[in-house]
C-alpha cells in the first residue's frame, strides 16, 4: 500500500504540471474511448483538439465560447477559494441573459450607445439577486448553498422559457418561442470583422487581470485567502463568516450575470429558451483546471472552449455524438482532482513488515 | 515482581526529527510508572508505538515474556493493553452505551456488556448514566467513559496520557484512588504527564524523557520535585522578573454579562462580573470547557452580546464594538488555538502579522497591501521576541509550537497595548519559550499595560498574576489574591 | 375515486426513484461522506439498465447492470475521495458531469426507443380487493423492494453493530480510527452501496416510469434526492415521507396542469424545485435537531497517520 503525507511546502511548478498531467490523462482516456467505439483515435483527436486552431473561423469561435466560461469561472473562483460552493452559476447566467435581454427588448427599436451599458447593469443586478437567494439562506439559517443554488438553476431555466414563450415572444415571429432579434444598439461590437468574435473577450481578459491584481495585492485577496484556510481566523481578523458568503455570491452572481448578457448580446443576438447550455457547470471545471488562479482560468477557459468546438466538429465530420464533450470534461475534472493528490501530498510506499 | 512489559532500544524518526532514540524501560506488575517529559520530548510517540499506532524503526518489545510487535491498536488491546487518550476517542453524538459497545471486540451481546459494566461500576465507583449522549457530559465524565471502555477489555496494562489536564481537583483525587486500587490488584499503569507534583504523589517509578532520549529511570521516592524538573528541562529554569504593584484605577470593568451559546452542547456565560486595574495581571483559572473560549470571544467581540450587557473599558462601553474597533482602542487579543485561530499555519509569518492589523492604515494604501511595511514589522517581531525561523516569508507551519506562540504573542505586545487579553498563552509550549512569554507579559505589565490571562494552568496563574478568579460552568468566582489562594479554594470554586 | 387512485399510483411511481437514490445517499452521508454525484450515478444506472434490457429482453438483467455500473462509477468517486483525498464536493460534481456525458454518449443510438412495460407484481387475490387492491397491491416489485431497502437500512443503522460502526465513523473518524476501525474501507462500501441504490433509482426511470431512454432524463432528481436526505434529517424512515411528498408535488402539479389551470406550464414545473428550497430552509431553521442528527464528519477530510 502507499500512503499520503501532507507536504510542508507546495511546489510552485505544480501550478502548471498538475493541469498538464490531467489533460494528458484525459487525452489517453478519450483515445481509448475512440478505439472502443471504432473511430480512428488519432484522426478524432486531431479534429477535436487541433483542427479548430488552424483556421481564423475556429480561433474566433474559440474566443466566443471561452468568453462566458472565463468570466463565470473568475467569479466562481473567489467562492471556491473561500469554501463557498456556488454550483448554480448556470442559473445566475440564465437570469443575467434574461434580465439583460429584456432590457434591450424594452427599448426596441430605440437606438443609443447607452442601451448596452444599461442592459449590462441590469443583467449584473439580476445575477446578483439570483445569487443572493442561496447566500441569504446560507448566512441566515446555514441552509446548504449547493442544493439551493442548484435548484435555482432549474427554476431560472424554466423562468426564461416561460418568458420567451410569453411576454418576450417576438410579436412578428409566427408564434415561435423566441424573442425579436436585437437591433444594432443591443448587439456587442465585433473585434474581427466577418467573425463572431466580440469585445466581450477583451472584457474577460481585463477582468482576469483585475482579479489577479486584487487577489495578490489587495486586502480583499487577503480576506479570500484567510477564509479559505480558516473561518475562525477570518472572524479573528475582523470579518464575519457571512461576509465571505455574501461577497462570494455577489461576485460570482455578478460575473455570471455579466456572462449571460454578453452571450445574448453577442453570439446569440436574441432570447431563446436554449441559452443555458451548461456554461455555468463547465465553468466549474474551468475554475478548478485554472487552479482558481485568474491567469490559469484564461487558459483553462480556452481549452474547454476548444472541447465544445471540437465536439461539434467531430459530430459533423465523424458522426460522433456531441456528448463526447461532456465525457471529456468530466474525465478532465476527475484526472485533475486525482493529480492534485500528488502535489498536496507526498506519496510514499508503506514499508512492508518484517517477519520475525 | 516480574516485568510485564520490557521496551528495548526503541527508535523512531519522522523525516528529520528523531522522536525516540534508543529508548528502553521496564514496567512491572502492580506498578504505577510515570513517563515524564516536556512537550515534544517523545512521550506520545513512544505510547503510540506501544499501542500499535506507529511502527518503530528499530528496537523490540517483550510483553509477558513473549515478543510483542503490534500492527494495530486492535492487536495491542487483544494483548491486554488499554489506553486512555488525552484527546478522547469518543463519539460525541452517540450515547455512552453505544460508545462502550464500539470499544468491545466482536459482536458481544448488549446485555452481557451491561452486566459486566454493572459489576465494574460497583467495584470501582465509576457511576454514569449510560443512556446519556456523550456531548452532554463534562470532561471528567467523558474520561470515565474512556476508562470504562478500557476496563471492560480486562487490560493487564493501562496507559493514561495526561489524564488530569481536564479534571478538577476532586476528580483528580478520585482518579488517583482508582489507579491505586488497580495497582493493588496487580495491574501495571503507565502514567504520562508533565505535572511533577502529581507524579511525586502517585507514581512508584519514573522514566524521564528529553529530546527523544531517556535521561533517567528511577524510583520516584528517591528524587525531589526540583530534581525532576531539572531532569525534564535539562537546565535551570529562568527566574521570573519581579512584578510591580498595579494602580487602583479600573481599566476593564465587566458588569454582569450573560451570553447564551447557540451551540446546544456549548457553555453559556452567566452574569460574569469582574474588574481589572491599571498595570494589573488578572488571571481566570478553571478546567477547560467551562466558558473560557466563550468569555474570550465575548471580550474580543468575535461574538456579539445582547443589549444591556456592558463591557466598560476606561469607562467606555465597548460591548457593541467589533474586534477591530476594539483593537483601535489599543486592546489586543491572543486566543488559545494557534492552528486556525490566532494564526493560520498555511500562511506566511508576514501574512499572519497582517491578520490582526487589518484596521491599521499604515499597512495599506487604498486597500493595497504595503508589502514592505508588513515585512519590516514582521522582522521586528521575529528579532525582538527571538522567534526561530528562516524569514518573514516562512510558513507558520514550519515553526515549532513554542516559536509560533512567541510570534503570536509578540505580534500583539510589540504594539505596547493598553490591555492584553490572552487565553492559554503557553499551552503546548516548551518550558523555555513559556518562561520567555511569561517574562514578556510581566515586562509590559510593569511598563503600564493591563493584562487578562485565561488559563487552565493554575501554576502559571499563581506565578504571574496579582489576582485570580475561577470560572466554572460559565460562572465566575470572586477574585482571590494570587499569593493567598489555596488548593482548597481552587477545588471548591472549580466544583461549583 | 378513479382519479384518486390514479394520482396515488402516480405519486408512488414518481417517488420510487427518489426513495432509492435518497436512501443510498443517506447511508453514504451517515458514514461522513458527501457524494454530490447522485445525479450522475442515476443516469448511468438509467442508461445501462435500458440498454441491457433492450438487448437481452430481461428486466432483471437490466437492473443488475444498473446496480453494477452505478456501483462502479461510485467506487471511482470512493477511490478518489478516500484514497487520493480529493475534495468531495468537486469530485461529486465531476461524477455528475461525467455521468451525464457518458450516459448520453453510450445511449445515443437508443434514444427514443421504448421498452415493454415493466411487469406488475401480481399477488393473486390481493390485487382483486376493491380500492385497497389497486392502492397497495398493484405495483411493480421494485416499489416493494425500495420500501424493503429503506426498512433494512433502518434496521442496519439502529440495530446492528456494523451499522453502529458506520454511524460512529460518520461522527468521528479519528475516534473510530483510534479504536481500530477501518474508516476508508467502511466508507468505500457505503459509497458503493449508495451508488448501487442510485443506479437502481435511475433504472426505475428508464424501465418503469417511462420505459424508454431520453437524454438527461433524470432532470435533477439526483439533486432532489440529496435534498430529501437533509429533509429526513438523516433518519431512514423519513426518507419515505420526504420522497412521497416530493413525488406528490410533481404529480399533483401535472394534474393541475392537465386541468387547464391558467398558469404557464413552466411555472408549474418549477414547483418541485421551489418546494425543495423552501423545505431545505425550513429544516435548517431548527439548528439543534440538525446538530444532533447530522453526521459530524460530513464532507471532512480524513487523513490517517497510519
Amino acid at each position: 500500500m502507499f500512503k499520503l503525507q501532507k507536504k510542508e511546502t507546495i511546489d510552485q511548478s505544480s501550478l502548471y504540471t498538475v493541469p498538464l498531467i490531467a489533460i494528458g490523462c484525459s487525452l489517453i482516456f478519450v483515445f481509448i474511448l475512440f478505439l472502443l467505439i471504432g473511430k480512428n483515435p488519432v484522426l478524432a483527436i486531431f479534429i477535436i483538439f487541433v483542427e479548430p486552431l488552424l483556421s481564423i473561423f475556429g480561433l474566433s469561435e474559440l474566443i466566443v465560447k471561452a468568453t462566458p466560461l472565463i468570466i463565470i469561472a473568475l467569479g466562481l473562483s473567489i467562492g471556491f477559494r473561500a469554501g463557498v460552493w456556488n454550483i448554480g452559476a448556470e442559473g445566475q447566467f440564465t437570469i443575467g441573459a434574461l434580465f439583460g435581454g429584456a432590457a434591450i427588448l424594452v427599448f426596441y427599436p430605440t437606438s443609443g450607445i447607452w442601451i448596452l451599458p444599461l442592459s449590462f447593469f441590469i443583467a449584473i443586478i439580476g445575477g446578483i439577486l439570483w445569487g443572493m437567494i442561496p447566500a441569504f439562506f446560507k448566512a441566515r439559517f446555514n441552509t446548504n448553498e449547493i442544493l439551493v443554488s442548484l435548484m435555482l438553476t432549474y427554476v431560472a431555466t424554466l423562468f426564461l422559457s416561460g418568458m420567451v414563450y410569453g411576454p418576450l415572444k417576438n410579436p412578428d415571429g409566427f408564434n415561435f418561442p423566441e424573442s425579436r432579434l436585437f437591433h444594432d444598439s443591443g448587439t456587442l461590437p465585433i473585434i474581427f470583422p466577418g467573425t463572431r468574435a466580440h469585445i466581450g473577450f477583451l472584457m474577460a481578459l481585463l477582468l482576469a487581470g483585475l482579479m489577479y491584481y486584487l487577489l495578490k495585492r489587495h486586502k480583499f485577496g487577503f480576506h479570500v485567502k484567510v477564509s479559505g484556510e480558516s473561518l475562525r481566523a477570518l472572524v479573528f481578523s475582523g470579518k464575519s463568516t457571512n461576509y465571505m458568503v455574501y461577497l462570494s455570491f455577489i461576485i460570482s452572481g455578478a460575473f455570471a450575470g455579466l456572462a449571460g448578457v454578453i452571450e445574448v448580446s453577442g453570439p446569440v443576438g436574441q432570447l431563446v429558451p436554449a441559452i443555458p447550455v451548461g456554461y455555468g457547470f463547465t465553468a466549474i471545471i474551468v475554475a478548478f483546471l485554472g487552479r482558481l488562479n485568474p491567469l490559469g482560468i484564461c487558459f483553462a477557459g480556452l481549452l474547454l472552449a476548444l472541447t465544445y468546438i471540437g465536439g461539434e466538429a467531430a459530430q459533423i465530420k465523424l458522426g460522433l455524438p456531441n456528448a463526447i464533450t461532456g465525457v471529456f470534461q468530466g474525465v478532465l475534472l476527475f484526472s485533475l482532482l486525482a493529480a492534485e493528490a500528488f502535489t498536496n501530498y507526498k506519496v510514499t510506499l508503506k514499508k512492508m513488515r518484517r517477519n520475525f | 515482581m516480574q516485568n510485564i512489559l520490557e521496551i528495548d532500544g526503541i527508535s523512531k524518526s519522522f523525516s528529520d526529527i528523531q522522536a525516540n532514540n534508543d529508548i528502553s524501560l521496564y514496567l512491572r506488575q502492580g506498578q504505577i510508572h510515570a513517563l515524564l517529559g516536556e512537550n515534544g520530548a517523545g512521550k506520545s510517540t513512544l505510547v503510540k508505538i506501544i499501542y500499535g499506532i506507529i511502527k518503530p524503526d528499530h528496537g523490540s518489545m517483550i510483553l509477558n515474556g513473549k515478543l510483542y510487535d503490534p500492527n494495530t491498536p486492535e492487536v495491542a488491546r487483544n494483548e491486554g493493553i488499554g489506553m486512555v487518550f488525552q484527546h478522547f476517542s469518543l463519539f460525541e453524538s452517540l450515547s455512552v452505551i453505544d460508545n462502550i459497545i464500539l470499544g468491545q471486540k466482536g459482536n458481544q451481546k448488549k446485555d452481557s456488556i451491561l452486566e459486566r459494566l454493572d459489576d465494574l461500576q460497583k467495584d470501582y465507583d465509576l457511576q454514569i448514566d449510560v443512556n446519556k449522549i456523550v456531548a452532554t457530559l463534562s470532561a471528567g465524565e467523558k474520561q470515565k467513559v474512556e476508562i470504562i471502555r478500557c476496563m471492560l477489555q480486562d487490560p493487564k496494562i493501562m496507559i493514561l496520557d495526561e489524564p488530569t489536564s481536564v479534571l478538577n481537583p476532586s476528580e483528580v483525587e478520585k482518579l488517583f484512588n482508582f489507579l491505586r486500587k488497580l495497582s493493588k490488584q496487580g495491574m501495571a499503569v503507565l502514567y504520562i504527564s508533565h505535572k511533577l507534583h502529581e507524579i511525586k504523589e502517585l507514581c512508584d517509578t519514573s522514566t524521564i524523557l528529553r529530546n527523544g532520549n531517556v535521561i533517567k529511570s528511577c524510583d520516584t521516592a528517591d528524587v525531589t520535585i526540583n530534581e525532576l524538573a531539572q531532569l525534564m528541562v535539562g537546565r535551570a529554569i529562568d527566574n521570573k522578573i519581579k512584578l510591580s504593584e498595579p494602580k487602583q484605577e479600573r481599566v476593564l470593568d465587566i458588569k454582569n454579562i450573560s451570553y447564551t451559546n447557540p451551540d446546544i452542547f456549548g457553555t453559556s456565560l452567566k452574569e460574569i462580573k469582574f474588574n481589572v486595574n491599571f498595570g494589573e495581571i488578572f488571571g481566570i483559572g478553571g478546567i477547560s470547557g467551562n466558558g473560557q473560549t466563550e468569555l474570550m470571544k465575548v471580550l474580543s467581540g468575535e461574538v456579539g452580546l445582547n443589549d444591556g450587557n456592558q463591557i466598560l473599558y476606561n469607562n467606555e462601553d465597548i460591548s457593541s464594538l467589533d474586534i477591530n474597533e476594539r483593537r483601535q482602542r489599543e486592546i489586543v487579543f491572543v486566543p488559545e488555538d494557534r492552528s486556525g485561530h490566532s494564526a493560520v499555519s498555511s500562511l506566511s509569518l508576514s501574512e499572519n502579522l497582517l491578520l490582526t492589523n487589518l484596521w491599521d492604515h499604515n499597512f495599506f494604501s487604498n486597500g493595497v497591501i504595503n508589502t514592505n511595511y508588513v515585512d519590516e514589522k514582521t522582522s521586528e517581531v521575529i528579532e525582538k521576541f527571538n522567534v526561530q525561523c528562516n524569514a518573514s516569508g516562512s510558513l507558520a507551519s514550519s515553526l515549532s509550537g513554542g516559536n509560533l506562540q512567541k510570534f503570536v504573542v509578540g505580534r500583539e505586545i510589540i504594539k505596547m497595548p493598553k490591555l492584553v487579553v490572552c487565553e492559554q498563552p503557553t499551552w503546548g509550549v516548551d518550558v523555555g519559550s513559556a518562561s520567555l512569554i511569561h517574562n514578556y507579559l510581566i515586562e509590559i505589565s510593569n511598563s503600564g499595560s493591563t493584562i487578562l490571562i485565561i488559563s487552565q494552568d493554575m501554576d502559571e496563574l499563581r506565578s504571574i498574576c496579582h489576582r485570580i478568579a475561577i470560572i466554572s460552568n460559565g460562572v465566575i468566582s470572586k477574585p482571590y489574591d494570587a499569593k493567598r489562594i489555596t488548593p482548597e479554594d481552587i477545588a471548591i470554586e472549580m466544583a461549583k | 375515486m378513479d382519479l384518486f387512485i390514479a394520482i396515488f399510483q402516480g405519486i408512488i411511481i414518481a417517488s420510487t426513484p427518489l426513495v432509492l437514490a435518497a436512501i443510498g445517499e443517506l447511508v453514504v452521508e451517515k458514514s461522513g461522506v458527501l457524494n454530490l454525484g447522485v445525479e450522475g450515478m442515476m443516469i448511468i444506472g438509467a442508461v445501462t439498465s435500458f440498454i441491457v434490457t433492450y438487448e437481452t429482453g430481461s428486466h432483471f438483467l437490466g437492473l443488475i447492470a444498473a446496480v453494477i455500473s452505478a456501483g462502479l462509477v461510485a467506487s471511482l468517486f470512493g477511490l478518489l475521495t478516500q484514497y487520493l483525498l480529493s475534495n468531495q464536493v468537486a469530485t461529486g460534481l465531476a461524477l455528475t458531469l461525467f455521468g451525464l456525458g457518458l450516459a448520453s454518449l453510450i445511449g445515443q443510438t437508443y434514444s427514443g426507443i421504448s421498452l415493454d412495460a415493466f411487469p406488475v407484481f401480481d399477488v393473486y387475490l390481493l390485487t382483486e380487493i376493491p380500492i385497497i387492491g389497486s392502492l397497495l397491491f398493484n405495483f411493480d416489485y421494485l416499489i416493494y423492494l425500495s420500501i424493503i431497502i429503506v426498512v433494512s437500512v433502518y434496521y442496519f443503522l439502529n440495530k446492528t453493530k456494523l451499522g453502529l460502526v458506520l454511524t460512529a465513523i460518520g461522527d468521528s473518524h479519528d475516534s473510530a480510527h483510534s479504536l481500530g476501525y477501518s474508516v476508508k474501507m467502511v466508507r468505500l462500501f457505503a459509497i458503493i452501496f449508495g451508488g448501487s441504490c442510485a443506479g437502481l433509482g435511475g433504472a426505475y426511470l428508464s424501465l418503469v416510469q417511462t420505459p424508454m431512454w431520453v437524454e438527461n432524463m433524470t432532470a435533477g432528481r439526483g439533486w432532489i434526492a440529496l435534498a430529501i436526505v437533509v429533509f429526513a434529517v438523516w433518519r431512514p424512515l423519513w426518507i419515505l415521507v420526504g420522497a412521497y411528498i416530493f413525488g406528490g408535488i410533481t404529480i399533483i402539479q401535472l394534474h393541475v396542469q392537465a386541468l387547464g389551470v391558467n398558469i404557464g406550464a413552466q411555472y408549474m414545473s418549477m414547483m418541485p424545485y421551489l418546494v425543495t428550497i423552501v423545505v431545505l430552509v425550513f429544516i435548517s431553521v431548527n439548528k439543534n435537531r440538525l446538530a444532533v442528527n447530522a453526521p459530524n464528519c460530513l464532507n471532512k477530510l480524513f487523513t490517517s497517520d497510519l
